[in-house]
Formats: structure tokens, C-alpha cells, sequence
């Protein structure tokens, strides 16, 4: 389902504007490269992202990219340490001229965190072993499995065909993983299929829902409310906790749907069941929660 | 082993969280109160970060197959041990093989936090034992279940078997101390009670809200709702307006921050909450006060004091001195 593609090399050093820093609370600091969706930013944050995988921060616990912004959430007693430390050991003057022994732990990761971002976009850098994933999701359309088919069709001037045509031609990209666990913000949605968000949530969507909410579309990996217009639904798992990578997509991936029929829907849908119930039998353990 | 008889309201394991899933959208989770799940773990002599059943209004019944130490923390709940009580709050207490521990209401706050030397040796899906139910990460407690607990700490097994020596053929002892509410309990949050002072430091947005919404936030006093769960506290209030519209880009939010929804009413983030939003921030609780927020029962009312980063900073340092100190000082009386 995943076939995985070397990245197009060619990626020329631009002028990008500065970013901005802002902390989270006082346990968090966030990195903006840009105030709106856009290619660039999100290079940028996959740059670093990847370079901070792979050299973490002092005291970072985990990063988490978005759209235009990045957040590393640390341990204050452990950046507090490294700050006092590289004072001592004369590390401010050694790096650039940077000085770790700031006001507070934030100052400190948002001083390492500009550094890092510099040096993640060192020409050349981001596009080295960067690899980019091509996903296809199954997805049966219409009917019960997609109950607002025909309203978004009606709402575009299309006919429901034209729709699920459209939704499959398209490529979209996974900008980010947020909201509910497995969940992609996709873009690349043609503009012929935008349609406005329900008037009323739905109090239950159901797992593998795929649908439209205003320019964006999206699959829902669990069960939740939801305002999105439902087109179909996909017997893949978006999320699976079992898996060494429990989400089925990641940042940057390209993504593609593929019509199925009912059929292939309850033969899919029983595989990922047999995956689903061998998982909830590992990570339930017996009895015990 | 414990068997649960009445598993309370959605009573789980949480431990100090999961972390480095939030990039895929599965949050940190963890104890909604982690001071009182240190302070637990710290009485009974386990990690600090160790896996600790959390109540919510109410608390479970659990039947022990095996002797046990124990500590309650969090909100205090009426406690009893077959028909003896009450419990002490916030010290360790001996309980023998066939008792039965019975957790009520909470006269005050609103999670209870219930430790047992060894911890629980649940699986730990992508690394924490933390239940997030919604993910198939773990599920609450159901009457029926059977939690197998790990090896106590040497020091653990030390007071355990001196307390046990003291108890003769009772079937509970505690030991004469405990810890200090501050680290182990709320300061007291009640519904109807005065409001409880948490102190925030400011949010990105804070700036774009009007200048009488911003004077409001600190203020008057905001009621905790009955819509607060472990994603978010929900809160009722003088409404907090933007001064002008404003769309954002969806990025990380996190446990602590107090989000704006177009209502006005703001949201206290908590340790489910989910991992990205769009709502303006205006403000972040600081870490060393989220407990207070995640122990406000539905009908209480937090007043917000403003602070600044250096603050905030300090704070946190001084209750990590004050964490360090309980632990040194439990371990010193453990190993008596």
C-alpha cells in the first residue's frame, strides 16, 4: 500500500523570513516559520523536524510538527542543568557567540531551537535522505458508507460520479498529524469539491470516515463527533497502536484515494479486524486494563 | 493482586504520561493531577512516574489477594477497610491479604490518586500505562478486573513488614506521618467555596484580545462547568472577545493552555487534551498550578493571577526542592 520514492534532489537555498518564537506555557516553546499554510513553511518544519529526530535538544521530551509552526515540549529542571552546565564549561562562547544561560528554560530552548533551525536548512541538508511516501487509500463511496454523497454533489452542481471521480484524481499531501491520533490534514482538495461543514455535527462519525469540511478532506481514524460532509469510508486503520508506526500517515506523505465497491470493503475491513483484534488482545493483556 | 468489586466512576491507571506520540496525534495523557501521583508513588516508595489508579468523584472498591502498601492522594476520599475507617490521607498505610478497601466521595477537589507499592503491571501500549480509552489505549477499570502488581521497593518492603508487625490482627496500619498537603493534596477546591487562585503566564493571543476582555480574565472568577473531563475544563464566565476577527493555523496546544472557542468561554486544556487546536491562547496555567485546575469539581470557580515567564520558572524550581526534599525525607523514614 506504501511504496516509498527518493525525494526530487533538486532544492534551491532560498531567503526565507525569520522565525518567530513564542513559548507554550512555561513547559513548551513553539517555532513559527510562517502565519499561514504554505509549501515553504512546511519544508521547513519537515527540516527540522527531521534534524531534531535525530539530535535532540537538551531536555527536549518530544516535538511536535503542525502546518507553519513546530513545538518541543521540554523538562525545565533538565534544561535549567545543560544551561548552567555550557555557562561552565564555556560552551556560550564556543557556539556562535549564542548565550544558553538565559532568563528562563524557555530562552534556553528557544535560543537552541533558532540554532537548530538554521542548520537544518543548510542548503542540501533537508533533502538528504528525505524520502516521500506514496499511500493510496481504499475508499467506497456513497451510500451508507458515504450519506452526504449526494448533498455534496447537489451542493457543487456535480453528479455524485463526478464527485467520486474528482476525489480520486486528485493528489493530496499530509501536512500534519493532530486533532485525534492518526488523524491527517490533508491538502490538495480540488476546489470544484469544497463544501461547507454540516449545520450540526454528527454526534458519532465512524471510524474511517472520509469527508469534506470546507476546502479540506480528511479521513477520521476513531470514532468521534464530527462536522465533515461524509463522501465514504475506508476499511484501512488509520491508527493502529500495535504497529511500530501506529499511524498510517506521516508528514508529507502523498496521498491518493481509490474507489472500491462493497465487496472488496468487507474484505478489507475483515483483515484489519483480525489486525485490530490481535492488538486489543496484546495491549489488553487478560483482564487487566 | 487486586480484584476490582465496584470500579467507581471512570477510575483508571494513568502514570506520568506518554510522550513522543504527540507528533501523530495521540496525547500525553498521564495523570490529570501529577503532583498528587508523584506524591503517591513517592509514599510508598516507587518511581515517581510510576502507574497509579486515578478516581474521579468517586472511587473504586478493590478487594487485595496479597499484603499491601498503600497511599491516597489527590483529592482525600472517604476511605475504609472492610468497615473500619477513615484513612489517613497522604501517608502509607499496611493493608493485609483478603481486606477489602472501599473509596468513596470526595469531600473536596475532584480526582483521588490511589498508589500500591510494586505499581501495576499493566501492558504499557507505546510506552505508558496510561489509559486513553478512545485511542484503544487501555480502558477504565470494570468491575471484574484483576490488576497484577509489581515488586515493591526494598524500603517499601522494610515499612511494609514493620507496619504489618504493628498491626496485630487488624487488617489496616498506617504509618504516623505524611506528606504536606501542598504537594499531596489540593488546596482546596470545592463547589460553591472561594475561588482558587491559579496563576497563568500569557498567551500568544493575550495581546489581540479587546482590553476589557483582557482586564476580565483577571478579574472576576470563572465557574468550573459540568462539561470537564481529562481533555478540558470548561469554564463559565465573563465572555473573553478578540478584538478583531481572527483566523489561525491549526499548531501544538498543551495541557495548561487556556483556550478561546468564538463563545468567549474559555477551556482549560488538560492532560487528554487534544494535541493541535486553532483557538486563540490567551493564556497558559503554569505547570505547578494545573492541579488545582484539574481538581476543581463542576460548580467551583478559579480566579487567574497573571505571572511572568521568570516567574513561572521559579516556581516550578522550588517545587521540584520541595519533591526532592519529600522524597529524601520518606526514604530516610522507610528505611527505620
Amino acid at each position: 500500500m506504501a511504496k516509498i520514492t527518493p525525494r526530487d534532489g533538486e532544492q534551491a537555498c532560498e531567503r526565507e523570513p525569520a522565525p518567530e518564537l513564542f513559548p507554550l506555557g512555561d513547559t513548551a516553546v513553539t517555532i513559527r516559520f510562517a502565519t499561514a499554510i504554505g509549501d515553504a513553511a512546511s519544508r521547513r518544519v519537515r527540516a527540522l523536524d527531521a534534524y531534531l529526530l535525530s539530535r535532540p535538544l537538551p531536555g527536549m521530551i518530544e516535538a511536535v510538527p503542525a502546518y507553519a509552526a513546530l513545538t518541543v515540549f521540554y523538562d525545565p529542571p533538565a534544561v535549567r542543568a545543560f544551561a548552567a552546565a555550557a555557562a561552565v564549561a564555556g560552551l556560550a562562547a564556543e557556539r556562535g557567540g549564542g548565550e544558553y544561560r538565559r532568563r528562563t528554560a524557555a530562552d534556553t530552548i528557544g535560543a537552541l531551537l533558532l540554532e537548530a533551525a538554521a542548520a537544518s536548512m543548510e542548503c542540501g541538508i533537508s533533502a538528504a535522505g528525505a524520502v516521500l511516501r506514496e499511500v493510496e487509500i481504499p475508499v467506497c463511496y456513497g451510500g451508507a458508507f458515504g450519506p452526504d454523497l449526494a448533498e455534496v454533489a447537489a451542493h457543487c452542481g456535480l453528479s455524485a460520479d463526478d464527485v467520486v471521480r474528482l476525489h480520486t484524481e486528485a493528489a493530496y499531501t499530509v501536512d500534519m498529524i493532530g486533532f485525534v491520533p492518526g488523524f491527517p490534514y490533508m491538502s490538495g482538495l480540488p476546489p470544484a469539491l469544497a463544501a461547507p461543514r454540516r449545520e450540526t455535527p454528527r454526534a458519532a462519525v465512524p471510524a474511517g470516515a472520509v469527508g469534506i469540511g470546507g476546502a479540506q478532506t480528511g479521513v477520521y481514524p476513531l470514532a468521534t463527533p464530527g462536522g465533515w460532509q461524509l463522501i465514504g469510508r475506508t476499511p484501512l486503520r488509520l491508527f493502529r497502536p500495535e504497529h511500530n508506526q501506529p499511524s498510517l500517515l506521516a508528514p508529507g506523505d502523498r496521498v491518493r484515494f481509490a474507489a472500491i465497491g462493497e465487496a472488496a470493503f468487507a474484505e478489507l475491513a475483515r483483515r484489519e479486524e483480525q489486525a485490530a483484534h490481535a492488538s486489543t488482545d496484546r495491549l489488553a493483556g487478560g483482564t487487566a486494563p | 493482586m487486586i480484584a476490582v468489586i465496584e470500579p467507581g466512576l471512570r477510575s483508571a491507571l494513568q502514570d506520568a504520561g506518554r510522550f513522543g506520540y504527540r507528533r501523530i496525534g495521540v496525547p500525553a495523557s498521564g495523570a490529570a493531577d501529577a503532583a498528587a501521583l508523584r506524591a503517591a508513588n513517592l509514599l510508598v516508595g516507587n518511581a515517581p512516574g510510576a502507574a497509579c489508579i486515578e478516581t474521579t468523584l468517586r472511587g473504586p472498591t478493590l478487594r487485595f489477594a496479597e499484603d499491601a502498601l498503600v497511599a491516597l492522594t489527590g483529592a482525600p476520599l472517604a476511605a475504609r477497610i472492610d468497615s473500619d475507617g477513615p484513612l489517613p490521607h497522604a501517608a502509607p498505610f499496611f493493608v493485609r491479604a483478603g481486606a477489602t478497601l472501599t473509596l468513596g466521595g470526595a469531600a473536596r477537589g475532584l480526582r483521588g490518586c490511589v498508589a500500591v507499592a510494586g505499581g501495576f503491571a499493566a501492558p504499557a501500549p507505546l510506552g505508558s500505562r496510561s489509559v486513553y480509552a478512545p485511542a484503544g489505549l487501555g480502558r477504565p477499570l470494570a468491575a471484574g478486573d484483576v490488576l497484577s502488581l509489581g515488586a515493591p521497593s526494598a524500603s517499601a518492603q522494610r515499612l511494609l513488614r514493620r507496619l504489618r508487625e504493628g498491626a496485630g490482627d487488624a487488617a489496616w496500619a498506617a504509618a504516623g506521618w505524611r506528606a504536606a498537603a501542598d504537594l499531596a493534596g489540593p488546596a482546596g477546591s470545592a463547589a460553591g467555596g472561594a475561588p482558587v487562585r491559579v496563576r497563568v503566564v500569557p498567551g500568544r493571543e493575550l495581546v489581540l484580545f479587546a482590553p476589557a476582555s483582557r482586564e476580565a480574565l483577571f478579574a472576576g472568577a470563572y465557574a468550573v462547568t459540568p462539561q470537564a473531563d481529562r481533555m478540558g475544563c470548561r469554564l463559565r464566565g465573563e465572555p473573553l472577545l478578540l478584538a478583531q476577527p481572527l483566523e489561525l493555523v491549526s499548531e501544538a496546544v498543551a495541557p495548561g493552555t487556556v483556550q478561546v472557542p468564538p463563545d468567549g468561554q474559555p477551556i482549560v486544556l488538560l492532560a487528554d487534551c487534544q494535541t493541535t487546536g486553532g483557538y486563540p491562547r490567551i493564556a497558559h496555567v503554569a505547570a505547578v498550578d494545573l492541579p488545582l485546575v484539574a481538581q476543581a469539581p463542576p460548580g467551583s470557580r478559579l480566579a487567574f493571577e497573571p505571572i511572568g515567564m521568570e516567574e513561572a520558572d521559579r516556581l516550578h524550581a522550588r517545587r521540584e526542592r520541595d519533591f526532592a526534599l519529600l522524597a529524601a525525607a520518606l526514604e530516610a523514614r522507610m528505611r527505620q
